[in-house]
C-alpha cells in the first residue's frame, strides 16, 4: 500500500516536475550548435543530461525520503502513527443473554518512550472498562472480557458491529481483530510513515555518520574502515593489473601463450568472483590474504582480456608504417602497440575497479574485522539500519569516485581514445 | 647498380577452401633512381599486392625484388610507405609522428627536431606541429604522412592511394606537393591512383595492370609529371595530349572493367 502510493507521488513528481521546468524555460532558446538541428529526436549527440532534472531529481529523493520517515528536515510529511490516547467500545454478552457495553481506553506512545500508565474506571453493567498501552506501530492483545462480571462473558460486537473470530472492526484510531481465543488484538493506525527499524530517517543516518566518524565503530575509526576496504581494493588491482597485463600482451603477441592461456581465461571470464569466495576462503583462510586473491583473481582476467583486445585491435598500417621506418620489434611493442592498447586497457582498467569495489563489500559481508562492508553486516545483526543505510551510501559514494577519478585519469591519458 | 628490380613476381595465395588467388603472375619492372612511377588498373588487379612485396610486408611466392643490389627480405627504412590512412600514431603530436623514424634510428634530438621542422616547413603545417593528430584534416593528416616518410630520407617511397580519401581541391593541391617533393628530393616514388588523371600527372612512367592474373598490361612514358613541376597542373591538363591519353587509357581500363563483369557474369 504504502509502496503503491511511494511509486504514484514519485510518478507525479517526475510529471509535475518536467512540465513546470518546460514552462519557466519555455521561450529561453539555447544558442548553440545543438539549437542548430533541425532533427533531434534520434540524434543520441543531441541529448545532454537537463541539469534541471538532475538536481529536482536528487531533491525529490530526500524530500520523499523524510516525508516518509517524518524527517523534521523536510516540510511535508505523509501522515505518520497515531499516538496519544483514544479509546473504542465494545459489546459483552453474558451466560443469560444480557449485553452490556463497555470501554477500552488506549494509549499509544512513541517507540522507545515511557509514559505513564493509562487509568480506567470500571464503569457501570457487569461489562468493565479495561485500559491498555500501546507501542506506536505495535499491536496488543487486549482481553476485553476478563475483568467482566459473571460466567461465559463473550464479547459480541465492537464499535456497535458485530465481531467474531477472525473478524477485523476498525475504530476511530486504528482496528480491532478478533483471535480465535476470543481475545481483541488492538493495533493503532500505523500511518504511511517508514518505521525508523526499516527506513530511518535523513537526520538519523546523518547522525549516525557523525557517530560513527567521531566514535568509530566497534571500536575501529570509519576512516579506518574505509581505509581498509580501498586498500584491498587498490592492492588486489595492483597486482591483478601487474600480472594481468603482460599476460594479455603476450596473449595478444605469441601463439603458444595465446593457445595455452585461451582455455583458461575464457572459462574464468565468465565465473562471478562472488562464486570464488568460499574456495578463496577454504584455501587462503579469512584474513587479508584471501581478500587480495580474491581480488587478484577478479581483476586479473578482466585486465588480461583487456590487454589481449589492445594488441589485437591495432590497426596493421600503423604495425607497416613503424617497420618501413626502421623500427625494431622491442621499438614497436614500446611504441606503436603499447600505446595503441591503452584505451582497451583504461577501459579494462574501470571495469576491473567496478567489479573489485563490489567484491571487496561482498568479501567483507562474508568475513572482516575492518572495512564497510564489515561495518554494514555488522550493524544490521544490530538492527541499526541507519548505520547500514550510511554504509551503503558511503559505498555508492566511493565507487562513483573512483570511477571519476578513472575517468579522469583516462581523459589525461588517452585524449585521443575514440578519435582516430 | 643503384634502383629498383623486380625480377619475375609472382604470387599467390592459398584460400582455406583449397582454391588459390593468383594475385601476380611474372611481373618485372627496372625502376632508376630518382624515377616517378604510377600505376593504374582496375580494383582487384593485385597492386596493393605488388606494392606490399616491395615493401617487404609479403614475400613472393616467384621471383624476387632487389634495391641497390641487394635482395628484399622484409621492410626496411630504405623503402618508405605512404598509406591511404590510418597509418599516423594517434598518441603522438605531429611532429612526434615526423620524427618516429630518425628517433628510432637513435638520430640526436636536436638534428632530428630540425629536420621535422624543415619538412613541416615545406609541407605548410609549420602552425601545427604540436596539436594532436585527430586535430588535423584528411589532407594535413597525409601531408603529416608524406612529411614522416620523407624525414626518415628513404631511397624509394610507396605510396598505396595516398590521395583516394581527400577532396578534389585539396587532392590537386597535394598532387603539386607530391610533385615539388619529387623533384627536391629525387626520391625513386611508385604511386598507386585509381584516378586516371592523377597516374597521368604524377608518373614520368605510367603503369597499367590487368587483372586475373594480375600483370602488366601495359606502359607508357609521360611528359607531364615533368611538366607539372613549373606549371601550373590545370595548365597540363589542357595540353591536347594530356585529353588525348586520357581518353585512350580511360577506354582501355573500362574494357578490361567490362571482360571482368562479362567473367563473373558467365560464371
Ligand atoms: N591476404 C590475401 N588473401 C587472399 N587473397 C588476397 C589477399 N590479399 C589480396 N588477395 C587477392 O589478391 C587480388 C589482388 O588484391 P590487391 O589488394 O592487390 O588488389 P588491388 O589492385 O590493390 O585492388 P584495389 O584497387 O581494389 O585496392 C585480389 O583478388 C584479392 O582478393
Ligand atoms: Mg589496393
Amino acid at each position: 500500500m504504502t509502496g503503491l502510493i511511494l511509486l504514484l507521488l514519485y510518478v507525479a513528481l517526475f510529471v509535475g516536475a518536467m512540465l513546470l521546468v518546460g514552462l519557466a524555460t519555455r521561450g529561453r532558446k539555447r544558442r548553440d550548435f545543438t539549437a542548430l538541428k533541425t532533427v533531434t529526436f534520434g540524434d543520441e549527440s543531441a541529448v545532454r543530461p537537463n541539469r534541471a532534472a538532475s538536481v529536482i531529481s536528487v531533491v525529490v529523493i530526500f524530500l520523499l525520503w523524510g516525508a516518509f520517515t517524518g524527517s523534521s528536515l523536510v516540510p511535508v510529511h505523509v501522515p505518520g502513527p497515531f499516538t496519544g490516547d483514544t479509546s473504542f467500545t465494545y459489546t459483552a454478552r453474558n451466560a443469560g443473554g444480557a449485553e452490556d457495553e463497555a470501554t477500552v481506553f488506549l494509549r499509544v506512545f512513541p517507540l522507545g518512550e515511557q509514559p505513564p500508565e493509562i487509568e480506567a474506571e470500571p464503569g457501570e453493567g457487569f461489562a468493565r472498562n479495561d485500559a491498555a498501552m500501546i507501542a506506536a506501530y505495535r499491536s496488543e492483545l487486549v482481553r476485553a472480557d476478563r475483568n467482566d462480571e459473571g460466567e461465559d462473558v463473550e464479547v459480541v460486537a465492537v464499535e456497535g458491529q458485530p465481531i467474531a473470530p477472525g473478524v477485523t472492526v476498525a475504530f476511530a484510531d486504528g482496528e480491532v481483530t478478533m483471535t480465535p481465543r476470543g481475545s481483541l488484538n488492538v493495533s493503532p493506525a500505523r500511518g504511511l510513515q517508514m518505521e525508523e527499524i526499516w527506513l530511518p530517517s535523513p537526520e538519523s543516518v546523518v547522525a549516525a555518520l557523525v557517530d560513527i566518524a567521531t566514535n568509530g565503530f566497534q571500536n575501529v575509526p570509519l576512516w579506518e574502515h574505509l581505509f581498509y576496504s580501498l586498500m584491498r581494493v587498490l592492492v588486489g588491482f595492483a597486482i591483478g593489473a601487474a600480472v594481468g597485463i603482460p599476460l594479455g600482451y603476450a596473449m595478444g603477441l605469441n601463439d603458444w601463450f595465446r593457445g595455452w592461456f585461451d582455455p583458461i581465461v575464457e572459462f574464468m571470464r565468465p565465473v562471478p568472483p562472488l562464486a570464488l569466495i568460499p574456495l578463496v576462503i577454504i584455501w587462503f583462510g579469512i584474513w587479508e590474504t584471501g581478500k587480495i586473491v580474491l581480488l587478484f583473481l577478479a581483476a586479473l582476467w578482466i585486465m588480461a582480456i583487456a590487454a589481449r583486445a589492445g594488441v589485437s585491435g591495432v590497426n596493421i598500417t600503423k604495425v607497416h608504417a613503424a617497420y618501413s621506418l626502421g623500427a625494431s620489434k622491442a621499438q614497436i611493442l614500446r611504441h606503436v602497440i603499447i600505446p595503441n592498447s591503452l584505451p582497451e586497457i583504461f577501459t579494462g582498467a574501470r571495469v576491473a575497479m567496478g567489479v573489485c569495489w563490489g567484491t571487496v563489500v561482498a568479501a567483507e559481508l562474508v568475513a572482516a574485522q575492518k572495512g564497510v562492508g564489515m561495518m554494514i553486516i555488522a550493524a544490521s545483526k544490530f538492527q541499526s539500519t541507519d548505520v547500514v543505510l550510511m554504509g551503503i551510501i558511503l559505498i555508492g559514494i566511493i565507487g562513483f569516485g573512483i570511477d571519476i577519478l578513472m575517468r579522469k585519469a583516462e581523459n589525461w591519458l588517452v585524449p585521443w581514445k575514440g578519435r582516430s | 647498380m643503384t634502383g629498383l628490380t623486380i625480377d619475375d613476381v609472382s604470387m599467390r595465395f592459398d584460400l582455406p577452401s583449397g582454391s588459390f588467388v593468383q594475385a601476380l603472375k611474372n611481373v618485372s619492372l627496372d625502376l632508376r633512381a630518382g624515377e616517378l612511377m604510377s600505376v593504374l588498373g582496375p580494383s582487384g588487379c593485385g597492386k596493393t599486392t605488388l606494392l606490399n612485396i616491395v615493401a617487404g610486408f609479403l614475400a613472393p611466392t616467384g621471383g624476387e625484388v632487389v634495391l641497390n643490389g641487394h635482395r628484399v627480405t622484409g621492410p626496411d627504412a630504405e623503402r618508405g610507405m605512404v598509406f591511404q590512412q590510418g597509418a599516423l600514431f594517434e598518441w603522438m603530436s605531429v611532429r612526434e609522428n615526423v620524427e618516429f623514424g630518425p628517433r628510432m634510428k637513435g638520430t640526436p634530438v636536436a638534428e632530428r627536431r630540425a629536420t621535422a621542422d624543415r619538412l613541416l616547413q615545406i609541407t605548410g603545417l609549420g602552425d601545427f606541429k604540436d596539436k594532436a593528430i585527430y586535430e588535423l584534416s584528411g589532407g594535413m593528416q597525409q601531408r603529416v604522412a608524406l612529411a614522416r616518410c620523407l624525414a626518415n630520407d628513404p631511397d624509394v617511397i610507396l605510396m598505396d592511394e595516398p590521395l583516394g580519401a581527400l577532396d578534389a581541391l585539396t587532392r590537386e593541391k597535394m598532387q603539386g606537393l607530391v610533385l615539388k617533393l619529387w623533384k627536391e628530393t629525387g626520391k625513386t616514388i611508385i604511386l598507386i591512383t585509381h584516378s586516371v588523371e592523377e597516374a597521368l600527372l604524377l608518373g614520368e612512367r605510367l603503369l597499367v595492370m590487368a587483372p586475373r592474373p594480375g600483370r602488366i598490361h601495359r606502359e607508357y612514358r609521360l611528359p607531364f609529371a615533368e611538366m607539372g613541376v613549373n606549371q601550373d597542373l590545370r595548365e597540363v591538363k589542357k595540353h591536347p595530349d594530356f585529353g588525348k591519353r586520357r581518353e585512350e587509357i580511360l577506354s582501355m581500363i573500362w574494357e578490361m572493367e567490362e571482360e571482368i563483369m562479362g567473367r563473373t557474369e558467365s560464371a
